[in-house]
């Protein structure tokens, strides 16, 4: 029989199959950051459990940490306990690695990942963190957790879980120039909803989606759970493979062949059956911008705030009123009027070196709006940090006036200094735009990075004159 | 964790779509490396009309009293009624662990995000989807009626209107069991401990990039 991807996946790790079909699926590869493991360390520890296998721990600090005056520490005393307590977790059970705050390869988890070769083909990849759903790019079964699974894992190398069902999203056609996976993504969840992939396990196919790097992939995956599903992938090709070769923890020699041999099986069979299909033509996709505190609320550039008086659901209409209080926004204002206070280009979802391409390639020669009052690049890692200096990239964020940070997730979500105050506009490469996401009362809007560039020129929402396309 | 079976609380009505886990708990409370204490947070920028830092008391802070939770007839609630998508975003366990804090025992909804309705019943918290026209329904008799109390009897499934109007909902066997008896999840798994290590040694075999 046809099997898709999830299936493959799936069935390539049941140990065990409750009579409910509840499963225990094996995990290759646990991700641990400082926010929500120190109280499944604690449990652990309580229970007098010890870890199951450590090889599979891969860990970085990077909620808390700051991303400049590295050399004063963490000066906020309860960041700086919880990074601590990371520290003093992994020096205790061990791990495959850890990037300690500071350590040239620390970073965002979800960049340092896969940039290491940890994230393989075919991995089972969780987190307490939701964002885990990035990794999926490497056709990995790769979803959040709670910090109860963090413990479970932990103890068991397990995780109970119900079969999903699947969603097959089809992007079809070429993308336009300046139209990047960040905006294939917000065009999805535009189109789904973000509770629009609530209960699926979403595989992303289609010739678009193929056309995209492994870094657009990422984007893309990343941004999965923001359209309600915990995971989301896509199938292995020359790009997955290419990418991964001669990464540190990557196969090597006859290992390494082996296992490209079975990564090339990693693809839904032809005449699998998805539980529900959505097709999306590539061309009709334009540069995107939210306007309001849920990724779905969700417009092209060229395209107006929308007006509750049009919605008829009252629940909604009620959602969009709120929405656009909170933002500051009166409908049918032209997205491209709107002005903005700060820029952030950063976080797991655009930090990689491709993501700072893109915006450089906006930047270069020109400089951020004299209105714009902080704008700031956040590289993913300290690798990506470096491959960026190496090609001179910082000196055209500089130049154009963006502060060029250490490493970490930053103006996100706001743990560490880096935030929003009350009422600031902000252009962010992020994910949520949530009421209070990038700081109490700070409003968000959701783009690409060539669009947060854009948006720091112009001290405004404007079109990207992208010099530099993905194909 | 606490075993669940039968609840009779009073109801809360948060009446919105996508209540996201950053408005459950907000960041800065995610630096706490405890399970508990949440509570006086949950829902922070709701609630109070100045910004919450960690370690703070916040019996005097001022309260938002436009708020729902704030209002007295509410006061005491153990059943959270609220619509669709409840607790998207992130997979912070801190916030079941606030609203457990706070007292919600059920919380009762169009539907859940999957890592939020996943954590709940990590804590004995029972998570309850109903259809839209049965949440509407609900939503009209507790403003109509102070003191409106569900009956939520997990053995039999249903939640139980004042008026004796049942309503069913689904959950799965191995869930309900894990509710009902308190069971702690990794004990259970533990039990397969030697399956396990099979797996894991033929995993190791056939799949050795996977153990570098």
């Amino acid at each position: 029989m046809s099997k898709t991807l999830y299936d493959k996946l799936w069935d390539n790790h049941v140990v065990h199959v409750e009579p409910d079909g509840t499963a225990l699926l094996y995990i290759d590869r646990h991700l641990v950051h400082e926010v929500t493991s120190p109280q499944a360390f604690e449990g652990l520890k309580l229970a007098g459990r010890k870890p199951w296998r450590v090889s599979s721990i891969v860990s970085t600090p990077d909620h808390n940490t700051p991303t400049d005056h590295w050399d004063e520490g963490i000066k906020d005393p309860i960041s700086r306990q919880q990074v601590e307590t990371l520290d003093a977790n992994i020096r205790e059970v061990g791990a495959l690695a850890y990037f300690p705050f500071k350590d040239q390869r620390m970073g965002i988890l979800h960049v340092v990942g896969p940039e290491n070769g940890a994230t393989l083909p075919g991995m089972t990849v969780v987190c307490g963190d939701s964002h885990t759903s990035t990794h999926g790019a490497f056709a990995c079964l790769a979803h959040g957790i709670g910090t109860s699974e963090v413990e479970h894992v932990l103890a068991t190398q397990c995780l109970l879980q119900k079969k999903s069902k699947t969603m097959l999203v089809a992007v079809e056609g070429r993308l336009g120039k300046g139209v990047t996976g960040k905006d294939v993504a917000l065009a999805i969840i535009g189109t789904i909803g973000t509770a629009g992939g609530t209960g699926y396990a979403i595989e992303f196919g289609g010739s678009a989606i193929r056309g995209l790097s492994m870094e657009g992939r990422m984007t893309l995956c990343n941004m999965a759970i923001e359209g309600g599903a915990r995971m989301g992938f896509v199938a292995v090709d020359d790009k997955t493979i290419e990418y991964l070769r001669g990464r540190p923890f990557s196969p090597k020699g006859e290992v390494w062949d082996n296992a490209v041999a079975y990564w090339r099986t990693l693809q839904s069979d032809t005449g699998a059956q998805f539980d529900r299909v959505v097709t999306l033509k590539a061309e009709d996709i334009r540069p995107q911008v939210t306007w309001g505190t849920s990724p779905e609320m969700v417009v092209a550039i060229d395209a107006n705030v929308p007006d509750p008086a049009k919605q008829s659901d009252p629940v909604k209409r009620e959602g969009m009123e709120r929405a656009l209080q909170y933002m500051g926004l009166n409908p049918n204002t032209p997205m491209n009027q709107i002005s903005i206070d700060k820029v952030f280009i950063g976080s797991c979802t655009n930090s990689r070196i491709e993501d700072l391409r893109e915006a450089a390639s906006v930047l270069k020669g020109r400089h951020i709006a004299p209105s714009v009052k902080l704008a700031l690049a956040v590289p993913g890692s300290g690798l990506v940090k470096r491959q960026a200096e190496a090609e001179g990239l910082d000196k055209v964020f500089l130049a154009a006036g963006f502060e060029w940070r250490e490493p970490g997730c930053s103006m996100c979500l706001a743990m560490n200094a880096d935030r929003l105050e009350p009422g600031e506009r902000c252009a962010s490469t992020s994910n949520r735009n949530f009421e209070g996401r990038q700081g109490p009362g700070g409003r968000t809007h959701l783009l690409s990075p060539a669009m947060a560039a854009a948006a720091a020129i112009a001290g405004r929402f404007a079109m990207s004159c992208v010099t530099s396309s993905q194909h | 964790m606490d075993k669940f079976t039968r609840l009779e609380g009073l109801v809360a009505p948060l009446d919105r779509n996508n209540v996201d886990t950053d408005a459950i708990i907000p960041k800065q409370f995610l630096k706490s490396i405890k399970r508990s204490g949440f509570g006086p947070n949950a829902f922070d920028e709701w609630r109070y009309m100045d910004i919450g830092e960690p370690g703070q008391d916040a019996t005097h802070r001022p309260k938002n009293p436009n708020f729902v939770l704030n209002q007295s007839r509410y006061q005491g609630s153990e059943v959270l009624l609220t619509r669709a998508n409840f607790g998207c975003g992130s997979s912070r366990e801190h916030a079941p662990w606030a609203l457990l804090d706070f007292g919600f025992k059920a919380i009762v909804a169009e539907s859940f995000a999957d890592i939020f309705f996943n954590n709940c019943y990590k804590n004995g918290i029972v998570p309850i989807v109903l259809p839209a026209t049965e949440i509407e329904a609900l939503f009209k008799q507790v403003e109509a009626t102070p003191g409106y109390k569900l009956v939520v009897d997990l053995q039999a499934q249903a939640v139980i209107r004042p008026d004796g109007y049942g309503i069913q909902f689904q959950i799965d066997a191995f869930r309900k069991e894990c509710l009902i008896n308190g069971w702690d999840d990794i004990g259970l798994t533990l039990r397969h401990a030697e399956k396990i290590r099979e797996f894991e040694e033929k995993r190791r075999i056939n799949q050795p990039w996977l153990f570098s």
